[in-house]
């Protein structure tokens, strides 16, 4: 101890102590992910027009004077004018508010049916691929079986039986759209229970349940959401285009593919009634679609920031 | 081989199963008879259920069905009284199908060509704008491309005829409006698989051996980055025919496509079934050929099933 003389010492200098201190404010999963969407330009535009879209289907039939299925005889297939701000239908009923009513039927099946894919495909895709061997092997085929139907033929079935409705038409979108879901979560869970965390629960003996739910799918959150988003502009465009030919909801309801169809019939005397509806329709699908990419990039840990 | 090919028609002819089991299943849950509205009673009632094979136990009948559809009979159209079903779709496939091979055709060449371009140029600006493109052409539905086509350059400009399939001419809206959507996936898919194959040792060594570059484009690129192309083909053939109601409604095409939304909104059950059957069987049928032609081309893939 004795040959410790000051000399061997430096004294540091300020730079030098701080070496070790970690300038970046430690963030969270979440935090880091916030911050990437809301850099990220396309996603953040589509977010806001988002909100938008929602709040004013839900708010605009409430404020507007007119409700969807008002008539003024006086005034049909009028132009854009401040009363009537995407003029009147070929009853004289408001466009503007016709759309608004429009948003909320196209929005409620797009939801409904991301939920209903989401709960679903979910549950089959964590068991199947929890499972594994031969009861992944039969619930994948079965998987296959059903996706190679294509969708339409699925709804138009249901229609028949039950009818024309709202409620046939989320039912039909569903059969076979929680198939991509659940073939994503089957393909993440597989490659998480091999890893060292699902070991580490099943040695402390959580049950099978337990680490599905709580371990396994907790991880696949991310994939899940982005999937969800862009499963509400598929939803959302199947109705319209049923809709749109004649097969889908039907009127006074109307949703905006309905409105559409309404306004083919005139459509080289009033090309714009078509093209409200439509214009709708894009700008609802683009935001989401934004949204969803911009969702996949900041939920992906592996994803460059 | 010879395994994996058993295997997939297997599924395949399983599939076709299931979608006859549905279509079946949903005739005996649609409410009602074909007899009821007919004013028929007692003993009348009785032998015309006789005739028709409705007085035997359900399975049974399921049989006969089956039994008659292998003979290519798909009963008697509800409304049309006395016409096949048969005879109605095979007078009605002949658009439809010279409408699909047209778009077909237009879509490989245009795809793949575009594909490659895009994957030989260097430029970011073009990349960054063809990027655009393919998601706009990708997330737009189909009847809105169709709709604006037909706005703009059938009744505003009137460029080219919109009604029905005569001339040549007839087939450029319907074609691209069918079309833009597996134009964009198939150049997609081509860009993407064709900057693969570019990286590959074997194409360095054609390079090195001084082939000309002709020669290493098609012969040692292109037979490898089309794989993917080809397993699209099948997805392909789906799309086009659900995309045929859509299209043929719009520029009144007397297709099969047509005669499904009529028969929808007409009721016409066994018709509706008819149609379901014969595109989804040829759905199931191309899907499992361009599984095949695949497994054929690249022996890899058959460790896959």
């Amino acid at each position: 101890m004795d040959n410790l003389e000051a000399k061997l010492f430096r004294k540091l200098e300020t730079e030098e102590k701080n070496d070790e201190f970690i300038a970046v404010e430690s963030q969270t999963f979440l935090q880091a992910a916030m911050k990437n969407f809301l850099h990220n330009k396309r996603a953040l535009a589509g977010a806001i027009i988002l909100v938008i879209v929602i709040l004013l289907a839900i708010f605009g039939p409430m404020i507007s004077p007119y409700s969807y299925e008002t008539m003024d005889t006086t005034l049909k297939n009028a132009s854009p004018s401040s009363a009537h701000w995407f003029g009147t239908d070929k009853f004289g009923r408001d466009i503007f508010v016709r759309i608004l009513y429009g948003a909320r039927i196209s929005l409620m099946v797009g939801l409904v049916a991301a939920i209903i894919n989401l709960v679903i495909g979910t549950v089959y895709g964590g068991i199947s691929g929890y499972i594994g061997g031969k009861t992944d092997m039969l619930m994948m085929r079965i998987v296959d079986i059903i996706y190679s139907v294509p969708a339409m033929l699925y709804i138009v079935l249901i229609m028949l039986i039950f009818g024309a409705s709202v409620t046939s038409v989320m039912i039909g979108i569903s059969i076979s759209s929680w198939i991509d879901m659940a073939r994503i979560v089957r393909q993440e869970v597989r490659s998480l229970k091999e890893q060292e965390f699902a070991m580490a629960a099943f040695v402390i003996g959580a049950s099978g349940k337990r680490i599905l739910f709580k371990h396994l799918l907790v991880n696949t959150v991310g994939q899940i959401i982005v999937t969800v988003t862009l499963m509400v502009p598929q939803a959302i465009f199947t109705e319209a285009w049923l809709s749109f030919l004649g097969v889908g909801i039907s009127a006074p309801l109307a949703s905006w593919g309905t409105l559409a169809q309404d306004a083919r019939a005139l459509i080289e005397i009033f090309p714009m009634q078509t093209a409200y509806p439509m214009l709708a329709i894009c700008i609802t699908i683009f935001a989401f679609n934004f949204v969803g990419e911009g969702l996949g990039t900041a939920l992906d840990p592996k994803a460059k920031r | 081989m010879v395994k994996y090919l058993i295997k997939r028609i297997g599924i395949g002819l399983l599939t076709l199963f299931v979608l006859v089991a549905i279509t079946f299943t949903m005739t005996k849950l649609m409410p009602g008879s074909p007899l009821q509205s007919k004013n028929i009673t007692g003993e009348i009632l009785e032998k015309m259920e006789e005739k028709y094979g409705l007085n035997k136990p359900v399975l049974e009948q399921f049989f006969i069905y089956c039994k008659n559809l292998l003979h290519g009979d798909l009963g008697t159209s509800y409304k049309k009284v006395g016409t096949e079903v048969t005879d109605i779709i095979l007078s009605r496939i002949q658009p439809t199908l010279r409408l699909g091979i047209v778009t077909f055709l237009l879509t490989l060449v245009v795809g793949v060509s575009a594909g490659i371009a895009m994957a030989k140029t260097k430029s970011n600006f073009v990349r960054g704008l063809w990027l655009s493109g393919l998601t706009l052409g990708v997330s737009v539905p189909n009847f809105i491309v169709a709709l604006l086509l037909l706005i703009i350059f059938g009744v505003q400009l009137r460029l080219f005829p919109i009604l029905g399939l005569d001339t040549p001419m007839h087939y450029v809206l319907p074609a691209i409006a069918q079309g833009l959507y597996p134009i964009s996936a198939v150049a997609r898919l081509t860009q993407t698989s064709y900057e693969d194959v570019m990286r590959q040792d074997y194409v360095t060594m054609a390079r090195a051996k001084g082939l000309s570059s002709t020669a290493i484009t098609f012969r040692h690129i292109l037979k490898n980055a089309l794989l993917p192309v080809i397993t699209y083909m099948g997805p392909m053939v789906a799309f086009l025919l659900t995309g045929s109601v859509v299209i043929e409604n719009l520029y009144t095409i007397p297709g099969i496509g047509k005669e499904f939304v009529n028969a929808i909104s007409n009721h016409d059950y066994t018709l509706v079934m008819g149609i379901t059957i014969f595109i989804g069987s040829i759905i199931i049928i191309c899907n499992m050929i361009s599984d095949l032609v695949c497994s054929f081309v690249d022996p890899r893939i058959k460790n896959t099933l």
